[in-house]
This record gives C-alpha cells, structure tokens and sequence, in this order.
C-alpha cells in the first residue's frame, strides 16, 4: 500500500549524483530509511534527499531536472 | 548551555532584527527576512522583539533542549513537534529539558522563526547576533548551524506564556498567486514602454537562487532597452550603470532578463541597473517565497507604499497588544 518518497525541501531534482552516473534508485530497488535517492539544487547548493521510509521502489513520479515543491512526492513504493 | 544542535536542516541560521548603520561600508543589515514572524515568536514567548531566534529555511532543525523553556515558531507553516507530537504554529508551548523540537515537512512558506524564552545569547557583532555567513559575521562563529553546535540561552525568562498565540487573521504567509508590490525607480526609464507594461503583466516564477541576499525571478519576457551612449564607467552591456548603491528590495535585471530582489544579506552596490523598488510592506513575504512558486509583481506608488507601510505598523501594534 502506497507508501511516498517525499522531498522536504523545494528546487530542481535529479536522479543521479552527476550526469555521467547511473540515477541513485531505479523502479525495482528496495530502499531503506536513510538511503540517498537523489539531489535537489537550490539556493546554490546540492542537498542529498534521504529516503524516510522503506520498502520497494514502484516509480519516480518525478523526473530529472523536474522543478518540485516542498512536500512533493518523487517516487511512489509498491 | 541550553540548545544542542542534533541535526541543522539545510540552513539554519541565528538571526535577529540586524545591525542597521553599517550598508554604507558594505556590511547588509542582515537579520530576520520575515521581520514580522520573528517579531511574533519573540513576543508569544516574553522576549523583545528583537531576541536573537532561530531562521531556518525549507527543513527545520532538530534540537535538543537541556533546560525547561518556552518556544514558539512563527511565519512558515513548518510544523513544530515535540519528541515527535504535533505543536500548534503561532502559540507558545512549553518544551522539558531533554525534549526534541523537531520538524515536520513544510506545508507553505519558507522560512519557520523559532523564539525560546530567554533568546539564544551568542555574543552579538557589530550590534547584532544576526548570522552573515558571507562575510563570517555574527550568529555562531560567523556560520550556519551545525550538528553537535551548543546554543547558549539568556536566563532572563518569561513565565506563563504556554498557549499564548497570535489571532489568525494577524498571521501572515504567501496566499496563492502572490503579487509583489514594486515602486518603480531611478532606471526605469531605461526600458521601453512595453517592456515596463510587460513586466507588470508577465507571470514570474522564484527561481532556485532564492536566498538571504536575493530573489531570483524567470519566466517573463526580456526587456527592451533604450537606447543611449553608455556613460564613462558603466559596463558594455545595456544593463550596467555607473556603479551606484543598492538599497533592500531593489530590483536589478542583469542583461534585462531575470529581475533579482535584494534581501537582507545583499551586496550595497554595483553596476546594475534598478527598475525600482519592493515595497518594504512586502519584504516579508519575499522571504516567504518557494522556489518555483508563480507570482506577479505588481505597480504601485509612494502613496500606497506608505500606505501598506502603516497598515503593516498597524498589525504588528495589534499583535503585540493580542499576545501581551
């Protein structure tokens, strides 16, 4: 039962540390609590966005270089 | 000391009302960017308005009281919670000593003020605890907050301030499609007509570059400038002047493409021009803007700035006289 990826904080996400490396989580990965699913930039800086909660990663229904607001859900768990 | 630094958010920073007297030798005034919810706090716990709180944006802090206190968090909604339960935003509660305030995710706004009874006490710079981390001024030891940071609190305290709380209809926050008052200015006339109509016109949305020493803002058209002869040393491009001062709120658009609002931390002057100036009416609710977030800018004059300025004046005195 759908349980979300949410991003405490607003600005452009993206999926992967840089654009040369694969995205952090894929759909099909398990994710704990605490894992590192992806990048905000805002105010000039890269923020790491750590998973609060845990299980298998559905989709991302956000995507790379998407704008997103605080609160706003990136990914959906199966 | 009375406040342990668990975890900082992303930007947490000690700030208070400002150092004002010192813009002209470059140093920004600094302090709260909402000056009102940091007033707010202060007073739902007995402190001055001007105590030194906390200004953390987007992601609050978590932090570990080891004395009994009062807090109250005011301007973003940033839930508050206590050891993890719900605190309502706008009053005062109180905390035990070894009780974390913590944070739940940002609903609107985005910057929370954290007041605690007795205000933090690090040594003030330059007349101000109010952090500058560019130029390493004040705050704790010129920066942001840090995990494993200790905040030292003043010990004079109020008591009985719990469940105080600031009237609804004297909070403020961003409602939806905020407008932006601005008073045009010295360089106005630098651009052509329908460039001034279609700035007013154009849809704006905040940019990422949204922080204490400005707002960035995209989406609306590029403006058309009229033509001159650049004066002896402006810069080539049609936006530079001759290096002048800028004074809070004014509204620089390097190139003529993304205006950019200068807030509490901003540079004192340079060579871009300003199409003029946010109202200070409305600074507050610049610091309350999300990145992302669609806005419009809207014309006004002297008289309706001071106008706004006098109504603003007017909700701080009743909210000073509903929390007292």
């Amino acid at each position: 039962m759908g349980k979300d990826i949410r991003s405490r904080i607003p600005g452009t996400f993206y999926r992967r540390p840089s654009p040369e490396e694969p995205p952090y989580k894929d759909a099909g990965d398990t994710v704990a609590k605490g894992d590192v699913v992806g990048l905000i930039e805002v105010m000039k800086t890269f923020h790491e966005i750590r998973s609060d909660v845990e299980g298998t990663i559905d989709r991302f229904v956000v995507e790379d270089g998407d704008p997103v607001m605080a609160g706003q859900t990136l990914a959906v768990l199966a | 000391m009375a406040i342990e630094i668990l975890s900082p958010g992303i930007l947490t920073t000690i700030q208070d009302l400002g150092r004002p007297g010192y813009y002209h030798l470059g140093i920004p005034m600094g302090g709260a960017m909402d000056r009102l919810a940091l007033r707010a706090a202060n007073l739902l716990v007995g402190n001055p308005e001007g105590a030194a709180g906390l200004e953390t944006v987007f992601m609050g802090p978590d932090l570990e009281f080891t004395e009994d206190a009062t807090v109250a968090v005011c301007g973003a909604d940033l839930p508050p919670t206590v050891n993890g339960a719900e605190q309502p935003s706008w009053t005062a509660f109180d905390v035990k000593a070894g009780d974390v305030l913590g944070f739940d995710y940002l609903r609107s706004g985005a910057r929370a003020y954290i007041a605690v009874s007795g205000g933090i006490e690090t040594p003030p710079a330059l007349g101000s605890r109010s952090t500058y981390a560019i130029g390493a001024l004040g705050g704790l030891k010129g920066r942001a907050l840090a995990a494993g940071d200790s905040l030292p609190v003043g010990t004079t305290k109020a008591a009985g301030r719990s469940g105080r709380s600031v009237p609804p209809a004297l909070r403020r926050g961003p409602k939806p499609a905020p407008e932006l008052r601005m008073l045009p200015g010295l360089y106005w006339h630098r651009v052509t007509q329908s460039s001034q109509d279609a700035f007013f016109e154009d849809a704006w949305k905040v940019a990422n570059e949204a922080d204490r020493m400005g707002y960035r803002f995209q989406g609306g058209r590029m403006m058309e400038f009229v033509e001159r002869e650049q004066p002896f040393g402006a810069g080539s491009d049609p936006s530079n002047i001759t290096d002048a001062c800028y004074p809070y709120g004014s509204v620089q658009v390097p190139s003529g493409a993304e205006p950019i609002v200068l807030h509490r931390d901003a540079v004192s002057g340079g060579g871009y021009f300003m199409i003029g100036t946010v109202i200070s009416a409305d600074m507050d609710l610049v610091g309350q803007l999300q990145p992302n977030t669609t806005m419009w800018f809207v014309r006004t004059d002297m008289e309706s700035a001071l106008a706004a300025r006098a109504e603003r004046s007017a909700i701080l005195a009743a909210l000073r006289e509903a929390v007292a």
